[in-house]
């Protein structure tokens, strides 16, 4: 008797994280119900799942991309279902953030196909079929080059070839660190992207100021591959703060562009950054806690102060700038913030520089695509060092929505912006 | 430095892909209706460098998209959407006679495509190209396990794809040569198949010091894949490239147990003793050396041992009684072996007998012996040691 033997297909099997990718089941019973189930073990030997409810077509096939599923960890029509909603396994440690550390090697993924419909013990059930898939965020050539110089401690991403080609500052938040794989990913596309360490979670530098950033971002200019005038800059939540007082007020940094995501004008670095998180921290009242205990720190900036010493001079700005919000962001008022922001632009009458895009439910991280949703996670107070476990807020689906559109965006705005006419400014774009 | 107008933009999707998926170059923001080459290189295990190179003329947009447009002028010319791989050739002042194999099928091809301004056809490595980017091609899907293997006498090597199977296999005999080609193995698990490349012409000496191994060889190979675990039993295919592909006829119609649900025979011949070994059909070759010719630099070409092809049964092998589907891959201008004038002979054996339905013959114009996956290189000749003789050809 012939038997048919279900094959189970990634394609590509190697891509870079920020591609879409096909799974499809071929060769199964008509009208037959099955889960597709991803299994990823972070560097932190953690283990996240995520999976979906299919039925098989008349003749036997799922495909992932255009199927609907009927339920798991997500729903509907979702061709990257299997990575966004991804969500640590039950039993797992509470408050974990998915972020890769060693960028040299890739995410793998063991994506297989059970029968029926599951929500739990894939461990403990065989599979019909398993396939493995690898998700970079470096592509080949990029080269990986420490920076220890002039004070600054960073990683830069360099494409390959000869260049020169356009450079970015990359900066992440509070959390500190050196987060490397974005600029990773960004010299993936042709950037030359450092990526910049300003804060570490052990040890805050007592006196690191504006004049740090401003010595990072001569350091890619100065680098022989980089185009010294098609440089941008890039932050994400305190990161944005960065930029925004780089932008309105250096002399010495003329960034060509700059993109913020979930951050605010609040906080410019007209002082040593520890100062700035101390005063932070003698906010502590504004904190607010949801009922898991999860710390909500929104209100820190709000209401938006009227006195100008305490926000960025946005008038200032004098290159395109690209705000990227959740209106569900829990850690800081964004929006309250961007709304701000193009009032006081639209006085000084630099308005035509601003493009904001606020994407309805999603939260603080938004990071690039098809990554999972962290709505909450372990963070270290920066001032009292105390461990806590950080709402970010937003939904996964919608998260997921602005991670993928906002990333294109990004991408485009960067593009546009440091390759391709570097002297026209966008139209504004609400 | 100030640098006015659109950056020149080179990319290629996919960046890591198999080997045998197509690639996409692109360049864009060049200038317009410029002339450009587009130049790829690559290094061997063995650390010689393979080039290939196209011509283009970029469109009104500056834009050259290698899938679409047509190529004036290199190492290949035309449409040729993968002409930068399949075309590269040893860089002028190699050793000669050189051979495409990848030894490390864990690890990628890394090749560099770069583009450079003008029609150039040599010294690429002198210039400084307008931009570069390097890919991955793998032959091992990711998950994929290599296994050496030693049982019941036999070596190989057995490719597994990932999951718990069961999948259905594969019996890989690849041709003459020195080294164990397991490219196509290996390429053959990354599409799902348990591929057992078999090494028969360099097998571990027996007690007996006996060196052609016999057909029981074979047959133990066949059964090691057929009771594996993680293989159905009913779904073995045998594949087999110029010897391999004649051991593969030979034993599909006369062992007793091998039984391959189909065969492919690529640039092979069912011309040997029937119900030989492999002993006997290097015993032929011996024979008939004196038909050995050589071209006009004095390369090697064995296309004649075989030839005229016998109409004495017991000289070929009797494709009448095949039970199985075959796939004959048949280059027409194969200098090594008579793969095309065996392939009529089979389609005529095999319509006589009532088997004809079996048969698809794959027959290539201007095609040579070494039909190997796709966009690899093609070799014209190459160096090449007899298994029997250890001689190698070309003389030195």
């Amino acid at each position: 008797m012939a038997r048919t033997i279900a094959m189970l297909s990634v394609h590509p099997s190697r891509g870079l994280v920020d591609e879409k990718f096909r799974v499809e089941v071929e060769n199964l019973p008509p009208a037959c119900p099955v889960t597709l189930h991803c299994l990823h073990r972070s560097e932190d030997q953690d283990h996240w799942e995520a999976f979906g409810h299919y039925c098989s077509d008349h003749s036997g096939t799922v495909k992932v991309s255009e199927d609907e599923s009927f339920g798991g960890t997500y729903s509907g029509r979702e061709h990257m279902g299997l990575l966004w909603s991804m969500r640590p396994v039950p039993g797992s440690r509470r408050g974990l953030r998915l972020r890769k550390t060693r960028v040299d090697f890739p995410m793998t993924l063991l994506i297989s196909v059970y029968r029926g419909h599951l929500t739990a013990g894939f461990r403990e059930l065989p599979p019909v079929a398993s396939v493995v898939a690898e998700r970079w965020y470096m592509a080949p050539g990029v080269k990986r080059i420490a920076v220890e110089e002039r004070g600054v401690t960073g990683t830069f991403f360099i494409p390959p070839g000869p260049g020169p080609f356009p450079g970015v500052l990359d900066m992440w938040g509070g959390g500190g660190g050196l987060v490397e794989y974005r600029s990773a990913l960004l010299a993936s596309h042709g950037f030359a992207s450092m990526a910049l360490k300003y804060i570490d979670p052990g040890d805050t530098p007592t006196d690191m100021a504006m004049g740090y950033f401003e010595t990072a971002f001569q350091i890619i200019q100065d680098h022989p591959q980089v185009t010294s005038d098609r440089v941008g800059i890039l932050g994400l939540s305190f990161g944005t703060s960065v930029a925004l007082t780089l932008a309105a007020y250096s002399q010495i940094s003329r960034p060509r562009c700059c993109v913020g995501i979930s951050g605010s004008h609040a906080y410019p670095i007209n002082r040593p950054v520890a100062e700035l998180f101390g005063e932070m921290g003698m906010n502590e009242k504004k904190m607010k806690r949801d009922e898991e205990d999860n710390v909500i720190m929104r209100n820190l900036i709000l209401p938006i102060a009227t006195d100008p010493a305490k926000k960025v001079d946005v008038g200032r700005i004098e290159c395109p700038l690209l705000l990227v919000n959740g209106d569900d962001d829990q850690n800081w008022a964004t929006t309250e913030s961007a709304e701000d922001i193009a009032n006081m632009m639209s006085v000084a009458g630099n308005k035509h520089l601003l493009t904001t895009l606020t994407y309805p439910k999603a939260g603080h991280l938004i990071e690039p695509p098809f990554t999972p949703h962290i709505r909450a996670s372990n963070f270290i107070v920066q001032h009292s060092k105390e461990k806590v476990i950080m709402l970010w807020g937003g939904e996964p689906k919608a998260h997921a929505v602005a991670q993928e559109d906002s990333w294109k965006r990004i991408l485009n705005f960067l593009k546009e912006h440091l390759c391709i006419e570097p002297t026209l400014a966008p139209q504004a774009k609400l | 430095m100030a640098v006015q107008g659109p950056m020149l933009w080179l990319s290629v999707h996919p960046c890591r892909g198999l080997v045998d998926e197509k690639i996409k170059v692109l360049v864009q923001h060049a200038a317009p209706v410029q002339r450009l080459t587009v130049h790829t290189l690559f290094r061997s295990e063995d650390g010689d460098d393979w080039e290939a190179f196209g011509h283009y003329v970029s469109d009104s947009a500056g834009a050259v998209d290698v899938s679409e447009d047509v190529c004036l002028g290199g190492t290949y010319s035309g449409h040729e959407p993968m002409g930068l791989l399949w075309s590269l050739r040893p860089v002028p002042g190699s050793r000669p006679s050189l051979r495409f194999r990848k030894k490390d099928t864990g690890t990628p091809m890394l090749v560099t495509i770069s583009l450079h301004q003008g029609f150039l056809s040599d010294s690429f490595t002198e210039r400084l190209p307008l931009a570069s980017r390097v890919v991955e091609r793998w032959y091992m899907a990711p998950g994929v396990r290599r296994v050496e293997l030693t049982e019941g006498g036999v070596t190989g090597t057995l490719f597994l794809p990932p999951g718990p199977g069961q999948f259905p296999a594969v019996l890989d005999l690849p041709g003459g040569g020195r080294s164990l080609p397991e490219a196509r193995a290996v390429l053959l698990a990354s599409h799902g198949f348990v591929t057992l490349a078999l090494n028969y012409l360099n097998p571990r000496r027996t007690a007996g010091g006996e060196y052609h191994v016999g057909n029981d060889y074979f047959q133990t190979a066949f059964s090691v894949l057929q009771t594996h675990p993680q293989v159905i039993r009913e779904r073995i295919a045998i594949v087999g490239l110029s010897f391999g592909a004649s051991m593969a006829l030979g034993l599909s119609v006369y062992s007793p147990t091998i039984k391959p649900s189909c065969l492919v025979s690529i640039s092979g011949s069912h011309v040997q003793p029937a119900g030989g070994s492999l002993g006997d059909i290097f015993a032929e070759f011996k024979k008939n050396e004196k038909n050995t010719r050589y071209d006009e630099e004095k390369r090697v070409i064995w296309h004649d041992l075989l030839l005229p092809i016998p109409s004495n049964p017991s000289k070929k092998v009797d494709v009448g009684q095949l039970c199985c589907p075959l796939l004959l891959i048949v280059g027409e201008d194969d200098q090594n072996w008579p793969a095309e004038e065996s392939a009529s002979d089979m389609k005529e054996m095999m319509e006589m007998s009532g088997n004809g339905h079996l048969l698809t013959v794959l027959s290539y114009p201007d095609t040579g012996h070494l039909i190997e996956p796709p966009y690899s290189p093609h070799c014209r000749s190459s160096n090449f040691i007899n298994a029997e003789s250890r001689e190698k050809y070309p003389p030195r």
